[in-house]
């Protein structure tokens, strides 16, 4: 209390110096854990570091992630969707429909993707236009989609996909790389840019942290909003083909419940559930982790609820650690 | 750099350390459809009980948390990785498993079907427990021995895409006008294998139908919920539940008179039956039609054009029996 120089009422322009902020990173974070999975799973299994094995892994979280890269542009604008798992099983039904019909592989991947797409279009109009809460809508719309693939089919199953279709979800572009793995990293790579290198991207944080500053400032919020929705019908309609393919048949339960883990993956990856922050390679990392945690547990036979209970801690300490370190710090000033 | 070589030491380590395990034992991998059900649990007993008797055998038990088939495949992806010698799995999806279990066959790993079967592409013989024109014909005698002057009754099965549960229901349809025509069936609702959902579809079944005089539910879930909805409600005496229900959790319905008669094969029988049958096909018995297989104490089954068997007809049980199985499973 002594020396109330200028220097004390000096306002820094960083809290933390540059490589202090990146040390403490939310995504340096998640690497870390990455690496520490990573590592305890070579320990735990003899079965985890082979090629094959860990192609298999990636397997179990890809499509998820590709809905998470666009649902995480979607939490950060404030907003959320979660009729995504509905949306690949109304896509799904549509592609089988169009199998009856007799289309082709080509026709097939275009009627998946352009039905997610058009459930985006759905969701977007009622959230945008008409101003309805987004977690109303989609609930809604979680229903209403797989309601429709439930009329449509029933207790039956679309089969019978082309063997050229078997490649989006089973193939492999170079060894034990698989196509959906590629077209995973392709797409984080675009979201990466889209979000962190670009205007829109800049609009999407202004609108999450402060939707009334950001019209203030001549953010076209509706459009932006409406064009997130798009996009994460789009990756939908996208996961649609690649689990379709993977698993060579159609039925109205198909990623059921996948909602909640494409929720999972983005606030784990340190996406703010309120909107306002987040990263891509946050999300990226999170994928991973969820892949690697399922994955290793699987190798070592625990039992799914236990993996629950994992996931569940995991979600939860990598939420609360910051907030410790940011409370013990607070303490000791 | 440093923390980059100490990781990758390590890592080389541990696989250098892991790489070669004792691969004395045969392992089997039970998949059942999800984990925390008492038939599932039965049957991986019986199949500890055949990997006694054989010995040499190490069973892996395993399953998903909720009955999906994504969540089997991500197992099925794990015990590929784990190089497992066979994988006998009750199959929440006939044709999603597929392609997963074809690519476990291609690496070398034995694939049999046990209770629900999977697509004949992606496993190499399935095990039905009964027959499922035994079944269908079973269910509906169960209520109809109870309705001497015939009545209407009402089925309350699992999901609407359960492949056996289906199969079931589209017999019972079948056997409904020549055994027995003066059985009415007026609805089939579908509980999804959810406690919560059963019981609310049980009791919209007793209001829709005042008329109802037994329920039928060929699933272990659904049954329970239907005897608890008939219990709470007082209809005990009014509306009889049946179907095909694990002894032990239904014990208190058959005493309290919610329920005459429920049948069930014996999933210990099972799983045994399934280490069985995975163990002769490690050690190279081939399975094509007309194959004959021994399945223990069993008995012994014979493949059929499908490549698939069925083991032993519904086992019923009633005041007089509940008693000593309910303590079995």
């Amino acid at each position: 209390m002594t020396d109330t120089t200028h220097e004390a009422r000096h306002i820094p322009d960083r809290i933390d110096t540059p490589l202090r902020a990146a040390i403490f990173s939310w995504p340096v974070l998640l690497l870390v854990v990455a690496i520490a999975l990573f590592v305890l799973n070579s320990f735990a299994s003899p079965y985890f570091l082979s090629p094959w094995s860990l192609s298999d892994a990636t397997f179990n979280f890809t499509e998820k992630a590709i809905i998470a890269l666009a649902m995480a542009l979607l939490i950060i604008s404030g907003e959320i969707d979660l009729s995504v798992a509905s949306i690949i099983a109304l896509a799904s039904t549509m592609m089988g429909l169009a199998l009856q019909l007799g289309v082709g592989t080509p026709g097939l991947v275009a009627i998946g993707i352009v039905t997610g797409l058009f459930c985006g279009v759905f969701n977007g109009f009622l959230v945008t236009r008409l101003g309805l809460p987004s977690i109303v809508v989609t609930i809604g719309t979680m229903s209403f989609f797989r309601g429709i693939s439930f009329i449509v089919l029933g207790d039956q199953a679309f089969k019978g996909y082309p063997a050229s279709f078997d490649f989006f979800g089973q193939g492999y572009v170079w060894w034990v790389v698989s196509f959906e793995f590629v077209l995973f990293l392709v797409c984080a790579v675009i979201y990466y840019v889209l979000l962190h290198r670009t205007n829109f991207g800049r609009h999407v944080f202004v609108i999450g942290n402060n939707p009334m500053a950001a019209r203030f400032s001549g953010v076209r919020v509706e459009r932006v909003k409406f064009f997130l929705f798009c996009l994460t019908g789009l990756m939908s309609g996208i996961a649609a083909v690649l689990l379709t393919s993977r698993l060579a048949s159609t039925r109205p339960s198909i990623a059921l419940g996948w909602e909640l883990e494409v929720v999972t993956m983005v606030v784990l990856g340190g996406v703010s559930i309120l909107g306002g922050s987040g990263s891509i390679q946050g999300v990226v990392l999170a994928a991973f982790i969820m892949g690697l945690v399922t994955f290793g547990l699987g190798l070592l036979n625990v039992p799914g609820i236990v993996m629950s209970i994992f996931i569940g801690t995991l979600l939860i300490f990598v939420i609360a650690l910051p907030i410790v370190f940011r409370m013990l710090r607070e303490r000791r000033s | 750099m440093k923390l980059l070589k100490t990781l990758a030491l390590t890592t080389a380590v541990a696989a250098a350390l892991f790489t070669a395990p004792a691969m004395s034992q045969e392992r089997i991998a039970l998949v059942v459809k999800s984990l925390g059900n008492g038939f599932f649990d039965a049957a991986a007993k019986g199949a500890e009980k055949a990997a006694q008797e054989i010995g040499g055998i190490e069973v892996i038990y395993t399953g998903p948390t909720s009955a999906t088939a994504e969540g089997q495949i991500e197992i099925v992806n794990s015990l590929i990785a784990q190089q497992v010698e066979a994988i006998a799995i009750s199959a929440n999806d006939p044709d999603a498993l597929v392609p997963a279990l074809k690519k476990a066959m291609d690496r070398g790993i034995k694939v049999l079907s046990w209770d629900s079967g999977v697509a004949e592409d992606g496993r190499m013989l399935h095990l039905n427990p009964s027959d499922t024109d035994l079944i269908g014909e079973t269910i509906i005698k169960l209520a109809a021995d109870y309705l001497p002057e015939g009545g209407d009754v009402a089925i309350l099965s699992a999901s609407s895409t359960a492949t056996n549960q289906n199969a079931w229901i589209e017999a019972a349809k079948k056997v409904l006008p020549e055994k027995f025509p003066n059985i009415n069936l007026v609805s089939v609702v579908y509980g999804d294998d959810d406690s919560v959902k059963s019981t609310n579809e049980a009791k919209g079944l007793i209001s829709s139908y005042p008329d109802l005089d037994a329920i039928i539910a060929p699933t272990t879930v659904g049954v329970v919920a239907a005897a608890q909805v008939v219990t709470d409600e007082n209809l005990i005496g009014k509306v009889n539940v049946t179907g095909l229900a694990l002894p032990s959790e239904f014990k208190q319905f058959i005493d309290n008179g919610a329920s005459q008669a429920v049948a069930l094969w014996n999933p210990i029988d099972l799983g045994y039956s399934a280490v069985y049958l995975a163990h002769q096909l490690i050690e190279g018995t081939e399975a094509a039609p007309g194959a004959t297989f021994s399945i223990g104490e069993v008995g012994e089954i014979t493949l059929d054009d499908t490549n698939s068997a069925a083991m032993a007809a519904p086992f019923q049980f009633d005041k007089s029996n509940i008693e000593e199985f309910s303590k079995i499973y």
